[in-house]
């Protein structure tokens, strides 16, 4: 199916449930003038109530848990989940902690899974237009 | 740590709480804000912590310490090397290892670098917060940088993995000497500019001018550290201190607001003219370690395997401490003779630094929080030491709110200052 090109704008909502910020400030660096994703009207919003796409960071710690899961259920249909960093993937050195409740994709349903440690912003826009795809596709949840 | 319903038990009929995150707009990690206030007033203030405790000090227990240096750089993705750099001092302490001159050296350099860039983001979000995001791009994009330097010399933009017990990784050749120049004297020309359009605008002046005001009174009792506490005119930085690396060689005198402005008032102002002109200290010590770098070895031991060797046959306690962008970084590791070590402690700066927000924000108006929040730069990753458990209701009141009001109270003053 052919995609109709960036005829919507994607508002994302970030949530950190435990990262260590590599990731978030590889987001922050995706949005700012060197990639400035911001020209394809994607931007950071600060409700998941406006989201279109729900970008989590962190490898969920147990307190974060149900925020995750209720911040999932505020964001409204259609809307794709994207995970960004091993650590919300698999746990990566984390992988042993005892106050972990994830990875992300043990609690909610994840579409886009985004690798690195921290991923480079290129490979944050890349999550961010396969996501799009997701939705312009109605292959959406 | 009080609970929230500690102060919602509290209210009367002119006050009212106000509890802010752990997940909202106005902050960029999870921490969540337990206010009282009285009209605009803050009356009173709790924080809690724990939401991005991870249990890194237990893992490290079962891990050797070169698996360490991987787990410690995830403590936070900000600040990686000073967790790194402290733990190799700490290690290195205890083993009796000597770093070669050309390691400490480089050391040294990326340090700085990473103080450049943690300092630049700060300057961008704080910019951010008041409403001014034409500054905070403008600071990203200087940011971008250093970054390419990063990248360059360690092969990472963000984890740099360069740090090793007993030296580092990676060499710095002629070309990445050339590299490392130009962008220290980027980051001085920066820094003036930076310092123009943050210290010189009246808008801002007068939005953290006597706003978050930390005397060097609460200062010394709450031992506050870094840029928080030298803004108050303690002069107390471990570069100084207690030299490590080159920084002997170099001589680096802590940055108080007094040579800046010329007084020291220990308010959201000072914090950023103190982090400002740290970042021309910093382009200045990279600048010197470039041009002294001395030739020869860059680790005392090549291979990890000889090393972890080396170290499995060692007991003892050691600590290493290194001034890190947000103040002293502190850890202390205990081997007994195995593969992991017995014990490890981190102590991170905004630890210390947290404690100074009572202070700042009583008095203060709802629309500053974001403003004083993010002046001491907090750092919640590397903070979580304790988690909290057991049940209770919890209702996260505000969302978008405080950020707008924040942008509100700048376009108010910005109207009531134009002639
Ligand atoms: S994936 Fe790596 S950089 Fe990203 S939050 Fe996790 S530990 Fe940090």
């Amino acid at each position: 199916m052919k995609s109709r090109d960036f005829s919507r704008s994607l508002w994302v909502f970030h949530l950190n449930t435990g990262s260590c910020n590599g990731c978030d400030i590889e987001i922050l660096a995706a949005l700012t003038p060197r990639y400035d994703v911001e020209r394809f009207g994607m931007k950071l919003v600060g409700s998941p109530r406006h989201a279109d796409v729900l970008l989590v960071t962190g490898p969920v710690t147990r307190d974060m848990e149900d925020k995750l899961k209720r911040v999932y259920a505020q964001t409204p249909d259609p809307k794709v989940v994207m995970v960004v960093g091993n650590c919300g993937n698999t746990g990566d050195v984390f992988y042993e902690s005892y106050n972990l409740a994830g990875p992300a994709d043990r609690l909610i349903p994840v579409d886009v899974y985004v690798p690195g440690c921290p991923p480079r912003p290129e490979a944050v826009i890349y999550g961010v237009v396969k996501a799009w795809k997701l939705l312009e596709e109605g292959k959406r949840r | 740590m009080r609970k929230a319903g500690d102060i919602i038990g509290q209210e009367s009929r002119d006050t009212y709480s106000i509890c802010v995150g752990p997940v909202h707009p106005a902050l960029k990690e999870p921490v969540r804000l337990n206010l009282r206030v009285r009209g605009e007033r803050i009356e009173h203030v709790d924080f809690e912590l724990s939401q991005v405790h991870r249990g890194i000090e237990w893992m490290g227990t079962r891990r050797n310490p070169i698996q360490i240096l991987y787990l410690s750089e995830r403590i936070c993705g900000i600040c990686n090397i000073c967790h790194t750099f402290a733990f190799c001092r700490a290690v290195e302490s205890i083993a009796g290892i000597e770093v070669p001159p050309r390691a400490r050296y480089i050391r040294t350099i990326v340090a700085e670098l990473e103080r450049i860039h943690s300092h630049i983001l700060w300057a961008g979000v704080a910019a951010h917060e008041l409403g001014f995001d034409s500054a905070m791009h403008y600071a990203f994009r200087a940011r971008e940088k250093v970054l390419d330097v990063i990248e360059n010399l360690t092969g990472n933009r963000i984890m740099k993995a360069i740090m090793m017990i007993g030296g580092v990784r990676r060499d710095m050749d002629k070309g990445q000497a050339r590299l490392v120049m130009e962008a220290a004297d980027f980051y001085s020309r920066c820094s003036r500019k930076l310092e123009k359009i943050f210290l010189g605008d009246p808008v801002i002046k007068s939005r953290t001018r006597d706003t978050g005001i930390l005397t060097r009174h609460d200062c010394l009792a709450l031992c506050s550290v870094g840029p928080t506490a030298r803004a108050s005119g303690v002069r107390k930085d471990v570069r100084q201190d207690e030299p490590y690396g080159a920084y002997p060689d170099v001589g680096v005198k802590a940055m108080t607001p007094d040579e800046i402005t010329g007084e020291t008032r220990g308010d959201v102002y000072d914090r950023i003219a103190v982090r400002l002109r740290e970042i021309k200290q910093s382009a200045d010590i990279i600048g010197r370690c470039v041009k002294d770098m001395p030739e020869g070895k860059i680790a005392h031991e090549d291979k990890a395997n000889v090393l972890l060797g080396e170290l499995r046959g060692v007991q003892g306690e050691g600590i290493g401490r290194h001034e890190a962008p947000r103040g002293e970084v502190f850890h202390y590791v205990k081997l007994v003779g195995e593969e992991a070590p017995y014990s490890w402690k981190v102590r991170a700066p905004t630890y210390n630094n947290l404690l100074s927000w009572i202070p700042m924000m009583l008095g203060a108006q709802i629309a500053d929080i974001p403003v004083i929040a993010a002046s001491i730069d907090p750092c919640m990753s590397c903070t979580n030491r304790a988690v909290v458990t057991g049940p209770g209701r919890r209702q996260v009141l505000g969302q978008d709110m405080l950020h707008d009001l924040s942008v509100k109270r700048t376009r108010e003053l910005r109207r009531g200052l134009r002639p």
